[in-house]
């Protein structure tokens, strides 16, 4: 078991001929990723050799699936072509479309967000500006590196990309059930409460890390979550506490507008919800070690 | 990016939102002929970006062009909360018999774009909504839709304006929507909306915020930057491509992902309370790539920055390897002496993750007399603060 992403996926790649989308593709073939096709109009019909792996080339998402039952879809096309990648992959109806690329304007990510629900939340959408998600030993679908941990029985879900590894990277030793990196933009698809409930069903997760950053309000509607239906051991990080207010720091999303979205105002959410809260990320991976080791 | 309001008035313009004639002046005695323009009379509104103008004194009625000199050179150079005042917008005087509210908006929490409106404008919104929640109705309106004039007449009624205004409202909010969807708006905010003496609908004053990401569709934006306003630094940085911040500490922090760096930040400064209190002096986060000239680029703009004492870079290797990251820190550091920089600070490195071995070996080999490598991140950022206390 895992989360969203497991062994049995078969994975398509939007974008997959572009530089990034070419990059990614051998290496998630590499962590073993059932890569059943990619998808470029343009190029439809040919075949893409990565090591010796021949990669099918489909023209829409809609017949990638029908000639190889993907169940999933990676997407590294240009934030321009962005939103049109995710209303096909919707159209299409495929199970998951985790959005990597970066930049994608607001209302790009607000439409395909509100198309996937006008059509039935049959998509789930992870992202977007995301680094995807790793479920070790089993599956990779975006740009995880793969060769920091192995399967374990932690789950983690982040909002930044290199606090996912950082963490990962810290409780090594122990490993990762699944690690989904939901992204740090205003709009995103899957949020920490679908990652936590999630885990809190998935058999295999005995643990769940929860990383989050300045910005909206996910992480308070998390603790409340968290104090209402999770019953696994919740340890969290929050970054930002420096950042001042009406700064942008790289995530469109993490920008604190008065008193609401402060990084002190979410830690003390989460521990009033019974989560034990980092104050660095070697210190949070402390505590989520002191918990397992009982 | 939020926007003056003389941008936001153009913008309003641009998509045919009733606005009144204004222009904007930066020298007091240009008032006189501009005044005469608008007919003799006019309000004179001091452009910045912070709310509470009126109460600060930033807009006052000048009865004629000799009165409006004078009200432009009073307001001229004011200080508004810390916004020193170095435009001011000259508009025509308005004949007001109601004041309005009608803002779109992103509604993070939901997911979606919000339309709130109320009958009750011309004060601070939030004071409305703590007050007096149900004079401000909050509608929904769906990101793939759109604001169609069904919606449009659902934010009218809800918000329980005047049948005899009701589709002329409806009107400007269908404007007002046209001016978020093509501008890439975040924002758009008419406070107040006013109905004149003779019945019109006009937006006396307008807030506009526009998304950074749509820039690459938005070319026109670029114009609407406060450059003068900017920080030197930032303004270097953002030359480079660089996701720059300027802070007001002591420890120069470079490291990759917006993540990791404002994690750093804040490790930093924690450290640093051991230390006298010394603060990180920036953000800046040089993406996945980190290549040799990135880091010149980044470390250049950090060094050229006096209040920093020290320099803490910060790297976890993911895709990126750390020897190509410790090769890029050396060769930044021979390229800038080659250029002649004056490169006296001291760096403290920590790299971990992909080649992290080989990436601390090239450091050690260089035995570079600046660098320092720590190889955990909390004992780096403490190293970090202890040097920039010293010196």
């Amino acid at each position: 078991m895992a989360i969203f992403l497991t062994k049995e996926s078969k994975v398509i790649v939007q974008g997959m001929t572009g530089a990034t989308g070419m990059k990614h593709t051998k290496l998630m073939l590499a962590d073993g990723t059932n890569i059943v096709g990619g998808v470029n109009p343009r190029k439809a019909g040919t075949s893409v050799d990565f090591d010796g792996t021949s990669v099918p080339v489909f023209g829409s998402v809609a017949e990638a699936i029908e000639k190889t039952g993907a169940d999933v879809s990676v997407v590294f096309v240009p934030p321009a072509f962005a939103k049109a990648a995710v209303v096909e992959a919707i159209d299409a109806e495929i199970g998951l479309a985790v959005v990597i690329t970066e930049g994608i304007a607001v209302h790009d990510s607000a439409a395909f967000w509100a198309y996937a629900g006008s059509k039935g939340n049959k998509t789930r959408i992870i992202g977007p500006n995301c680094p995807g998600l790793i479920t070790p030993g089993q599956s990779n679908a975006g740009i995880i590196p793969g060769d920091i941990t192995k399967p374990g029985r932690i789950g983690l879900v982040s909002k930044s990309g290199t606090l996912t590894y950082q963490m990962m990277y810290e409780l090594r030793d122990i490993g990762f059930s699944s690690a989904v990196g939901i992204g740090g933009d205003p709009v995103i698809g899957t949020t920490h409460i679908d990652a936590l409930a999630a885990f809190e069903a998935d058999p295999e997760t005995d643990l769940i890390v929860m990383i989050g950053e300045i910005g909206g309000d996910a992480e308070e509607r998390a603790a409340d979550f968290i104090a209402k239906n999770v019953t696994k051991p919740v340890v969290g990080y929050v970054a930002g506490f420096t950042a001042p207010e009406g700064k942008t720091m790289g995530h469109a999303g993490a920008i604190v507008s008065g008193s609401s979205g402060t990084a002190q105002a979410k830690k003390e959410a989460l521990e009033a919800a019974g989560v034990k809260v980092g104050k660095t990320p070697t210190e949070t991976a402390g505590l989520a070690r002191a918990i397992l080791a009982g | 990016m939020d926007l003056f309001e003389y941008q936001a008035r153009d913008l309003f313009a641009k998509h045919g939102v009733p606005v009144l004639a204004g222009e904007v002046i930066e020298t007091p005695e240009a008032a006189r002929e501009v005044t005469e323009r608008l007919g003799g009379k006019a309000v004179v509104k001091a452009q910045v970006k912070v709310g509470g103008r009126g109460k600060a004194g930033g807009v006052k009625l000048a009865a004629d062009a000799a009165d409006a000199v004078e009200k432009a050179g009073q307001i001229l150079g004011m200080d508004i909360k810390g916004h020193t005042v170095h435009k001011v917008m000259l508009a025509q005087t308005a004949d007001i018999a109601e004041e309005y509210y009608v803002s779109f908006l992103l509604d993070r929490t939901n997911r979606t774009f919000l339309a709130m409106a109320s009958v009750e404008g011309g004060v601070e919104i939030e004071v409305v909504a703590e007050e007096n929640p149900d004079a401000l109705a909050k509608i929904p309106v769906d990101a793939y839709e759109g604001c169609t004039p069904e919606k449009a007449a659902e934010i009218v009624a809800a918000a329980k304006f005047p049948a005899e205004i009701a589709d002329q409202v409806a009107d400007v909010l269908q404007k007002l929507w046209t001016v978020f969807i093509k501008e890439d708006a975040l924002l758009v905010e008419v406070n107040p909306l006013i109905k004149s003496g003779d019945g019109k609908i006009i937006a006396l004053d307008g807030k506009v915020s526009l998304d950074e990401n749509a820039e690459f569709r938005q070319p026109e934006h670029e114009a609407l930057e406060d450059k003068a306003a900017a920080n030197p630094l930032e303004a270097a940085a953002k030359a480079k491509n660089l996701n720059y911040v300027k802070l007001d500490g002591e420890v120069g922090i470079i490291g990759n992902g917006a993540g990791l760096v404002m994690s750093t930040l804040d490790v930093v400064a924690y450290a640093g309370e051991a230390h006298g209190g010394v603060k990180p002096a920036n953000f800046l986060d040089i993406g996945g790539g980190a290549s040799a000239e990135v880091m010149a680029n980044g470390l250049e703009i950090i060094l050229g920055d006096p209040d920093v004492k020290s320099v803490f870079v910060n790297v976890f290797g993911g895709i990126t390897a750390c020897d190509e990251v410790a090769n890029g820190i050396v060769q930044a550091l021979e390229l800038l002496k080659s250029k002649g920089e004056n490169v006296s600070k001291p760096l403290v490195v920590r790299l971990d993750g992909n080649n992290a071995e080989l990436g601390r070996k090239i450091l050690s080999d260089a035995n570079h007399p600046l660098v320092q490598r720590v190889d955990t991140m909390d004992g780096a950022a403490d190293k970090a603060a202890e040097l920039a206390a010293a010196k």
